[in-house]
């Protein structure tokens, strides 16, 4: 588990993420609408899965209850424009506090516990804010979902009516989240998260405060989901309690462990495979749900690292790398 | 050949004198439209998959024996019917309604079967002009307080059996107080605001309203407070709830004691076949179609259906059939020129201009007798009238 941190290996996956990001601006040129209504929703769900590995491949917390910022963002930028008609920028700041409070008044609750335990308190927190958008009618609309939410005007001129400027945006969101996250990661404070997946105890032992890190990794997991979800909401026009409930914190989760944890681009390309194996597939047969699920149970198989990891594995075999830039192995031999 | 061309002038002769103006040339464009054999897409939403798929597959069943017997063709024309599943989510209805839209180039959709996937995709049917067949979503604000023109509603509205129910429960049963039990979301409180309205209306008085959320495991608690001095318990538990609240209902004692009346969707065939029928048994409920519905047209469905699916037909099954009736009457009044939409009913002519095209029909399911005119204004133009 040593960070990616060679400076060649940086160079390159810097050019990779300008290719893939070259090539999806360009798309738009070729490709049918439907395709990009595709990736618009990968990236919205990408957004959440990235943020999601934050926690479970970075700090070592998997939560089963991720799509509650997702939705509470969305459901307040729906409230905001539907009810009170308030403007894209005002609106997606203020989803994202929404996201951020509701996240930090969780993980007051949540991190104090760690393993299973964390895992049912999210759950259960997740099925709280589902109940909210389920059974607070007059707010959310209840069951039939908050609709009506129209696409966003950015500033004069610049109005996200049709797919693909909305696309674009979306693009660009999607790509100034994930830069930060990944900015994140290399920080001095995904390096401390790192460390306190591998061992909180020795952590704390140097001196680290364990519990702030958990917990601001925590609130910010939740303000880029709730992003995600504010894009959504947008995108959409629509949110409805199905997009907070378990089912979607769990897809969510599945969409990290498919792309491989700990790689937070990984948590793209699984939102991307699980959308669209979902449509692509579901077009072919009706038997779709159990194609999916056979793929699932063989990537947990034969690629547990998830795709992502399981690409650099077999990179790694194809082109081994050069003794030089090998991790030290330790040795006992005295020093001279 | 002849004849088709005829009677395409005429057609589009009338619509031509009346809304030249209106339209302009987008009913020109119409004229030079190739004719040729080119299929008919029919986007079919279904819910094949999750937590409604039984009533999902009745729905896609139904839509598919119609088009069975008459050979996948309409106005001479091949029908190709795109089944996509949206596993009764929301979100997914919307990916597939854009997908059958921009990628399959449907000309018709029709639209899933939960309320919450009629909203979702509300509006963009309504953005892209795509007429979309509601034959089982029966959500009331769909063609109220959120209607559009692109939405045909050839179900129901929830709360539109209701009304007659609570005014004859009133009147024929001569019921004074009655209590409700319904699932706690919209559908329940239409389905029991129509029943209210008109029951009381009438004379009688709803005395204790309980609510059960949506996939109540047990009953118990709620039928044990459903109060013993009235004289009718009006429920509307919704899916595999019913199956739970009617054997309650009899466990505790009820039946028997307080007649139980209620909304069409508990007593519906899909649900008697997993229903005890003891349960089941002397239910009143109300609801525009039964498969014991007398008719020589729903027997001749209804056979049809069982020798097909070695089942009974459920309403879901029902509306789609005849959904799929309504979309051929109309195909064959616009003489299988389903193209043209831009024409006479989008932005260069809104659909308020005297050339839309309008269809009205009885309400009777599985006889299905519509009224078709080109102009609202000229309906003598080109009215007819279809009997099936």
């Amino acid at each position: 588990m040593t960070p990616g941190g060679w400076p060649l290996g940086r160079w390159r996956s810097r050019t990779a993420a300008a290719a893939v990001l070259a090539a999806l601006a360009g798309l738009p040129l070729v490709a049918p609408t439907y395709y990009l209504h595709l990736l618009t929703l990968t990236f919205c769900y990408g957004i959440m899965a990235m943020s999601l590995d934050l926690l479970v491949g970075y700090t070592g917390l998997s939560s089963l209850g991720h799509a509650a910022y997702f939705g509470v963002a969305g459901y307040t930028a729906g409230v905001l424009a539907t009810r009170y008609a308030i403007g894209f920028w005002p609106a997606l700041t203020l989803a994202l506090a929404a996201a951020v409070i509701v996240a930090a008044l969780f993980g007051l609750l949540a991190i104090r516990a760690t393993g299973p335990y964390f895992l049912i308190i999210t759950l259960a927190l997740g099925q709280i804010i589902w109940g909210l958008a389920y059974r607070w009618v007059s707010m959310t609309g209840g069951d039939n979902g908050l609709r009506g939410i129209p696409r966003p005007l950015l500033g004069p001129g610049l109005h996200l009516a049709e797919i693909r400027p909305f696309y674009y945006f979306a693009l660009i969101v999607t790509a100034l989240a994930a830069g930060a996250m990944s900015l994140l990661t290399l920080s001095p404070f995904g390096l401390t998260l790192r460390g306190v997946r591998e061992s909180e105890s020795r952590m704390r032992a140097l001196g680290y405060n364990v519990w702030l890190h958990k917990y601001l990794a925590f609130v910010i997991a939740g303000a880029f989901s709730g992003l995600g979800g504010a894009l959504y909401a947008y995108y959409n026009g629509f949110v409805s309690p199905a997009d907070v409930s378990l089912v979607a914190s769990a897809n969510a989760l599945l969409m990290v462990v498919l792309g491989g944890s700990g790689t937070l681009w990984g948590s793209m390309v699984g939102a991307a495979l699980l959308v669209f194996l979902q449509n692509l597939i579901s077009g072919i047969t009706q038997r779709w749900l159990t194609i999916l699920g056979a793929i699932l149970v063989l990537s947990v198989l034969y690629a547990p690292q998830g795709i992502v990891g399981a690409a650099r594995a077999l990179a790694a075999r194809a082109a081994p790398r050069p003794e030089s830039r090998r991790a030290p192995v330790p040795t006992a031999e005295p020093h001279p | 050949m002849a004849r088709t061309l005829t009677r395409r002038a005429l057609l589009t002769r009338g619509a031509l004198l009346a809304g030249a103006a209106a339209c302009g040339l987008g009913t020109l464009r119409s004229l030079v439209y190739a004719q040729g054999r080119a299929p008919i897409r029919i986007g079919f939403i279904a819910d094949i998959t999750g937590t409604v798929a039984q009533s999902g597959r009745d729905m896609l069943d139904g839509f598919q024996l119609y088009l069975a017997e008459k050979g996948s063709a309409m106005a001479g024309r091949p029908v190709d019917l795109v089944v996509e599943d949206a596993a009764g989510v929301p979100a997914n209805a919307l990916t597939k309604a854009r997908k059958l839209v921009e990628q399959d180039r449907v000309h018709i959709l029709t639209a899933p079967l939960l309320a919450s996937e009629g909203y979702a995709i509300r509006d963009y049917i309504a953005e892209r002009n795509m007429p979309t067949l509601f034959a089982v979503c029966s959500a009331d604000d769909l063609t109220q307080r959120k209607r559009a023109p692109v939405i045909i509603r050839t179900g129901w509205s929830s709360s539109q059996p209701s009304h007659p129910f609570g005014e004859w429960v009133a009147k024929t049963l001569r019921y004074k107080r009655v209590a409700t039990i319904g699932s706690d979301y919209a559908f329940g409180y239409e389905v029991v605001g129509g029943f209210q309205r008109t029951f009381e209306q009438s004379g009688g008085q709803v005395v204790q309203k309980i609510w059960a959320p949506l996939g109540t495991p047990d009953y118990s608690p709620y039928v044990t407070q459903i109060r013993r001095d009235v004289d009718a318990v009006f429920s509307i538990p919704v899916g595999a709830d019913a199956i739970r609240f009617t054997k309650a209902y009899r466990q505790y004692g009820l039946k028997g004691r307080i007649p139980l009346i209620g909304g069409g969707v508990l007593m519906d065939e899909s649900l008697l076949r997993g229903m005890d029928p003891a349960d089941a048994e002397g239910t009143i409920t109300a609801l525009m179609w039964s498969a014991a519905l007398p008719t020589p047209q729903a027997q001749r469905f209804v056979a049809a259906y069982r020798a097909k699916y070695q089942k009974d037909p459920s309403y879901y099954a029902e509306t789609n059939y005849s959904g799929a009736q309504w979309i051929h009457a109309a195909v064959e009044h616009i003489d299988g020129k389903v193209e043209d939409r831009e024409g006479c009913c989008g932005p260069s002519a809104p659909c308020s201009s005297p050339t839309r095209r309008e269809v009205r029909c009885g309400w009777t399911s599985t006889r299905t007798s519509c009224t078709t005119s080109t102009s609202a204004k000229s309906r003598s133009g080109a009215a007819m009238r279809r009997t099936r």
